[in-house]
């Protein structure tokens, strides 16, 4: 018994010693649905992954659970002084903004929503550009001259999404139909895959043959209603080509795990800025997914054309129009 | 001389601090019928769930034909050739009768071969002990009787040469009772050997070879049943002197208490339960309902207790809270009938009597937990404890713990925990089940006293029991139910038996007998429904 | 047998030793599986108790705000199950509870002060909780519809409803959030660690707050009302024996009903610990389970309101410990924290026999032997 409890105690110990060694102590918070969630936290996931692997630096990170647990794990972190403290999802933004107050050496970062606080980088992305971009796509790709969006939750950010997807199609063609619904009014709209697959056949029976589906766990019964039609799908948030390959023509990928790994370097590299971040195409932390899952489905020529698009975006040739600005779609 | 059948040697069951059996001998011979007699809680049951193998014995030898054996469960207790007939039977209702019998003895392989046969070997078995019946009758359809009979079927088919019998006229009617003891007299003279444990000296008397009496956890005597007679046995069993008979002096009826006029109930079921039942019950005198169980008795005391609504007819009281006229639509919850000064012992003790979780002194205010008397606001269980000690007192419910689980009370005890609570409020009104259901003969002896008491004090007693001898000795007039309906009144100290018997199987519009119409269960009624639809 | 029961185990074993060693067992069988990710189990065990009761971090506050969800969750559950109803419904009835401290603290919070505002809440909880009970005890009552199976359903229901009135009406973001605003700082209770640095003493931050209190209060409370109050007693013959409720006179629908309203009411005054006072806000999802665990809580506290306490006592320790768990070894996720909590579960409740029989046969066969030396009968 008392062997291992000095056991237990050298474990500790030498746990301790092997973070205050590391020059900085970067953390991260996953919101719930955990770190392996196949989209934002597992992004952050992979971005401190790949911050550790490169400089061999560990994190710390924590899933919560309940509600319960947001402020004190926060705080633990912060009174420990883990810094930046990456933190994903805007349910977290009140919380941070309470604990980022008390702890004004502490570093966070807030990604996808807004603190102002002088600690706190907020990270927001520019999810029309990159809608803008993948609707230029599916406009090439249909057959049909129509093309579907399915959003989850009809929430403002969502919208934000389809208005994007729609310039980008009008862009090809402005002939082209725009088929869009969101799955319902409330969360649950993010984890209703059945219904998704149910819109998704719809839109298919009117003649859409590309669907983009912003909708989280929704979205699998969209790709899939994809699949079972022979039409195609477009992911979001993570690369989700690899689910279906073939019937996969891209994902709209938002680089939380390039976000997470430069908040890391940054704290690192002493170069720590605070303040709100709106990324976008140009930024690269907003991109198209192109990889060996859905390169077959795409001619060079379609390459060529979405990168010409996404250039002439990043040098503000082709001017998006948000959504958020005017609370419309009328561009 | 050939071995005994069963020969226990000094058996010893404790639990805990109680002796369940203490140093009991038994010797059955073959082919002779052994009655057990003895109280409840004397180790009877005790005793055969040991033989049985539901209980494993602390010390002492069992020994089957000359054999020692170590019996640890009911298998090895059929393999030695031992069959059980529980008092409550372990039947599938659903299943046919052979299906029931085979249930266990299947055998590997196809069914439709081990049921053909199961139905030669069952049929076998059946004529040669005389023990017909439909081998494809649906159990659930059949009366008590014949139900009776499968399991007696089931213990033979699994070749048991001995049969433990458990009280088993206590669910028969009179006529359905003579019929098992011509079985089992056919059964004796197939060489069969049967133990019958049964509180019904009467039965001891009519169809036993030997007797052995039971008190507290021993064996107190072993007789031949010739050489013995009901008052030894009695008095045997309870260790004192005990009269059989009530002593009562004759009624001396007052006036209207209770005046009932076409009280009519049809269950959800559309079942009619009770036909146009009308009758007057007076101060001072115990009215007794006879019948066979499940004709209407139950529904009758529900009604009048106000636990049941009818749905036609209507009752007049008149009782020191005034004169209360009952219609269909507006009627009282068994809290109102209390305070029309109706007290009630239910005929089923365990089901509606007695919460059998809680205490003692908990269910002694059962009905009358409104009562300002146990507190205000709040209950006080001191004074909940004192009148709870004052019932024991008066009533002699042993032990006389009122913290204690009313489940760990003896069935005795329990009633007349029961019956204390009902009958000291003296209430005008008395509507008593089967005051003696499961009660010892030393108890039973009591309760009665209590009743007539009751009746001289001015209680108008309305007496259900399917005891015919409790209802012919208590009653100072008889009406008898058949089928929801009455179907004879007479005068107690001017009838018997025979006559009760034929009114309980007429119909009170002169068609013929029919056999048992409602089951003693609710469910296997509706499953008949079905069939014959 | 009858006999058997009458020979009861000692008081302490019952409700002492025999949780305690469900306990270890559960505690035993999760150190392989801790043991099985490589981890020390000594060192986990260590770090979750201490992460319990310790005060620097404020763990054992922490084990207490969880306390006071599981004392509300657990009694919610224990009153209905003495009328013999298995209201699985905490969960739906806390959330409704939420909309209720929502509703007046949107109201009122900027025009009335603390000790106003703390009662209308505490009323609207019990009533809006009651509210979301009663209708599944009506259907029980009226309609035979099976309490279960409505009480499911009406959390299906109140999480559908909440989360539709949180986008539509509740959240200032519109959609954007699934939060409601912060109460007015005033309008809230402070939290221990607050009150305790008012009086000048030094408290790590937790959500505990005064609502412990309550939840006390209704332990008492409900003590009276299940074993001194006329309605209890009731209550109480209805869940044993419905006949006999019939014969006493007992209007067996009335209770049920009456039953799954108080039983709803304490279920829905858990959000206001934890909306009100904890979180200061209406959370999406704020119930995260207390409800359901409530019933883990009640069969371990068997349904007696200070077996509650101690069992609350117990799943607060194991959670704010699983949390410390988790935070301090980064190998052991979530679910292990669940799984260590399913086994105290699975070990003191669904397996309550398991060490239960065993146990007190053992100390029934002892008492035999010491009746046998006492009344000196030779075997």
């Amino acid at each position: 018994m008392r062997t291992a409890f000095k056991l237990a105690a050298g474990i500790a110990m030498s746990a301790i010693a092997a973070v205050s060694q590391a020059q900085i102590k970067p953390s991260v918070i996953y919101d719930m649905g955990g770190k392996f969630d196949r989209s934002f936290n597992q992004a952050s996931y992979t971005g401190a992954e790949a911050f550790k692997q490169e400089t061999g630096i560990n994190y710390t990170d924590f899933e919560i659970t309940n509600e319960g647990q947001r402020e004190q794990v926060m705080l633990r972190f912060a009174q420990r002084g883990f810094s930046p403290i990456v933190v994903a999802g805007f349910q977290q933004a009140p919380i941070v903004e309470k604990v980022a107050r008390q702890f004004p050496k502490v570093h966070f970062v807030l990604i996808d929503s807004v603190v102002d606080l002088p600690n706190v980088r907020s990270v927001v992305f520019k999810e029309h550009e990159g809608s803008f971009l993948v609707g230029a796509l599916a406009a090439m790709k249909s057959k049909t001259e129509a093309v579907g969006f399915i959003g989850g939750m009809d929430i403002p950010l969502i919208r934000k999404f389809g208005c994007g997807y729609e310039q980008g199609a009008k862009y090809i063609d402005k002939d082209t139909k725009v088929f869009a619904n969101m799955t319902g009014a409330t969360p649950s709209a993010w984890n209703d895959p059945t219904k998704g697959g149910e819109l998704a056949k719809a839109q298919f029976d009117n003649g859409v043959d590309v669907i983009f589906a912003a909708a989280g766990g929704t979205g699998v019964g969209v790709y899939q209603a994809a699949v079972d039609a022979d039409k195609y799908a477009i992911g979001v948030d993570s690369n989700q080509n690899y689910l279906h390959p073939g019937h996969m023509l891209t994902s709209m990928v938002k680089r939380v795990d390039l976000i997470t790994k430069k908040a890391f370097e940054d704290e690192m590299n002493g170069t720590f800025t605070s303040g709100l971040q709106v990324v976008g195409l140009k930024e690269g932390d907003i991109s198209w997914a192109l990889d060996e899952h859905n390169k077959d489905l795409l001619s060079k020529e379609d390459i060529k054309r979405v990168n010409d698009i996404r250039d002439a975006i990043i040098a503000g040739d082709i001017k998006v129009h948000n959504w958020e600005d005017t609370q419309s779609c009328v561009y | 001389m050939t071995a005994p059948a069963i020969e226990l040697k000094t058996i010893n069951k404790r639990f805990g601090p109680v002796w369940a059996n203490r140093d009991i001998n038994l010797r059955v011979m073959p082919g002779t019928v052994h009655g057990i007699v003895g109280e409840n809680g004397a180790g009877k049951s005790t005793l055969m769930s040991i033989l049985y193998g539901f209980y494993i014995a602390d010390d002492g030898q069992t020994l089957v034909n000359g054999q020692e054996l170590t019996i640890q469960n009911s298998q090895q207790a059929i393999t030695a050739g031992i069959g059980m007939v529980h008092q409550h039977f372990m039947l599938v209702e659903p299943f046919t009768v052979l299906e029931n019998v085979m249930l266990g003895m299947e055998g590997q392989g196809l069914l439709s071969r081990a049921r053909g046969k199961a139905r030669k070997a069952l049929n076998d078995i059946a004529s040669r002990y005389g023990l017909n019946i439909d081998p494809d009758a649906i159990v659930g359809d059949l009366p008590v009787g014949l139900q009776q009979r499968v399991e007696i079927l089931k213990a033979l088919y699994r070749g048991a040469k001995i049969l433990i019998l458990d009280e088993p006229t206590s669910v028969l009617t009179p006529q359905e009772a003579g019929q098992l003891f011509e079985i089992l007299e056919s059964l004796r003279s197939q060489g069969v050997t049967i133990l019958l444990i049964t509180h019904k000296l009467r039965e001891i008397m009519a169809i036993t070879n030997h007797v052995s009496v039971m008190r507290a956890g021993q064996m107190v005597a072993h007789r031949d049943t010739v050489k013995t007679n009901p008052e030894e046995l009695a008095e045997l069993m309870v260790g004192r002197k005990v009269l059989l008979t009530v002593d009562k002096e004759p009624a001396r009826p007052g006036e209207n208490r209770m005046t009932v006029d076409k009280i009519g109930y049809v269950d959800s079921r559309g079942v009619k339960c009770l036909k146009d039942i009308s009758f007057s019950l007076r101060a001072g005198e115990i009215l007794g309902v006879a019948g066979v169980t499940g004709n209407g008795q139950t529904e009758l005391m529900k009604v009048l207790s106000g636990a049941l609504s009818p749905t036609s007819g209507s009752v007049k009281l008149e009782t020191r809270s005034g004169v209360q006229v009952l219609k269909v639509g507006e009627w009282p919850d068994a809290g109102q009938m209390r305070d029309y000064s109706i007290g009630h012992v239910p005929e089923d003790r365990l089901q509606q009597g007695v919460v059998k979780s809680f205490d003692a002194s908990e269910n002694a205010i059962l009905g009358y937990h409104n009562k300002p008397e146990y507190g205000q606001p709040l209950l006080n269980p001191e004074k909940v404890v004192k009148a709870t000690r004052e019932m024991m007192d008066a009533y002699d419910v042993r032990p006389q713990l009122p913290s204690m689980k009313t489940a760990n009370f003896s069935g005795g005890n329990q009633q007349k925990l029961v019956l204390a609570r009902e009958m000291m409020k003296e209430p005008d009104i008395l509507l008593i089940g089967q005051p003696t259901r499961g009660v010892d003969i030393g108890a039973i002896e009591f309760i009665h006293r209590n009743m007539i008491e009751a009746r001289d004090k001015g209680a108008a007693v309305l007496l259900v029991s399917v005891e015919l001898d409790e209802i012919l000795s208590l009653s100072d007039r008889i009406i008898v139910m058949n089928d929801g309906a009455i179907t004879g009144e007479v005068v107690a100290s001017e009838t018997n038996e025979t006559e009760l018997g034929v009114l309980m199987t007429s119909s009170a519009d002169g068609d013929e007998p029919k056999l048992q119409k409602h089951g003693l269960q609710k469910e296997p009624e509706k499953e008949k429904e079905e069939v014959v639809v | 047998m009858s006999q058997l029961a009458a020979v009861e185990s000692p008081r302490w074993v019952r409700i002492g030793l025999i949780p305690l060693l469900q306990l270890v067992l559960a505690l035993a069988v999760s150190s392989l599986v801790v043991l099985m990710i490589g981890e020390d189990p000594i060192r986990a065990f260590k770090i979750m108790i201490q992460g319990a009761i310790s005060t620097e971090f404020g763990g054992l506050s922490n084990t207490l705000y969880y306390t006071t969800n599981f004392i509300f969750t657990g009694l919610a559950v224990a009153v209905a199950s003495h009328a013999g109803l298995f209201n699985i419904g905490g969960e739906g009835q806390a959330y409704v509870g939420g909309l209720a401290v929502a509703i007046v603290c949107l109201a009122l919070d900027s025009t009335l002060n603390v000790w106003l505002i703390a009662p209308l809440v505490v009323v609207g909880c019990a009533a809006f909780g009651a509210f979301w009970g009663v209708i599944p005890g009506y259907l029980q009552a009226k309609r035979g519809s099976h309490i279960v199976v409505t009480t499911i359903m009406f959390n299906f229901i109140a999480m559908a409803f909440m989360s539709y009135a949180l986008v539509v009406w509740i959240s200032p973001l519109g959609g954007n959030s699934t939060d409601s605003r912060y109460w007015a700082a005033d309008a809230v209770l402070p939290k221990w660690h607050e009150m305790a640095s008012s009086f000048g003493m030094n408290a790590s931050f937790s959500l505990l707050n005064p609502v412990l209190l309550l939840a006390l209060a209704c332990c008492v409370l409900v003590w009276v009302l299940i074993w001194r109050t006329r309605l209890g007693y009731a209550i109480r013959t209805v869940g044993s024996n419905p006949h006999a409720a019939t014969y006493a006179g007992i209007n067996a629908n009335r209770i049920i009903i009456i039953t799954m309203a108080i039983s709803g009411a304490l279920a829905g005054m858990m959000a206001v610990n934890e909306v009100y006072a904890a979180q200061g806000r209406l959370i999406l999802n704020f119930t995260s389970g207390f409800g359901f665990m409530g019933i883990a809580v009640a069969l371990m506290g068997r349904n007696h309101p200070f077996g509650i306490v101690l069992a609350s006592l117990l799943f607060g320790a194991l959670y704010q410990g699983g949390t410390e768990l988790q935070f301090e070894i980064s190998s052991i996720s979530p679910q292990m924290v669940l799984v260590i909590q399913g086994l105290v579960v699975f070990f003191t409740g669904a397996l309550d026999r398991l060490v239960r029989e065993p146990v007190e046969s053992l100390f029934q066969r002892r008492a035999i032997v010491a009746a046998n030396a006492s009344t000196g009968v030779a075997k």
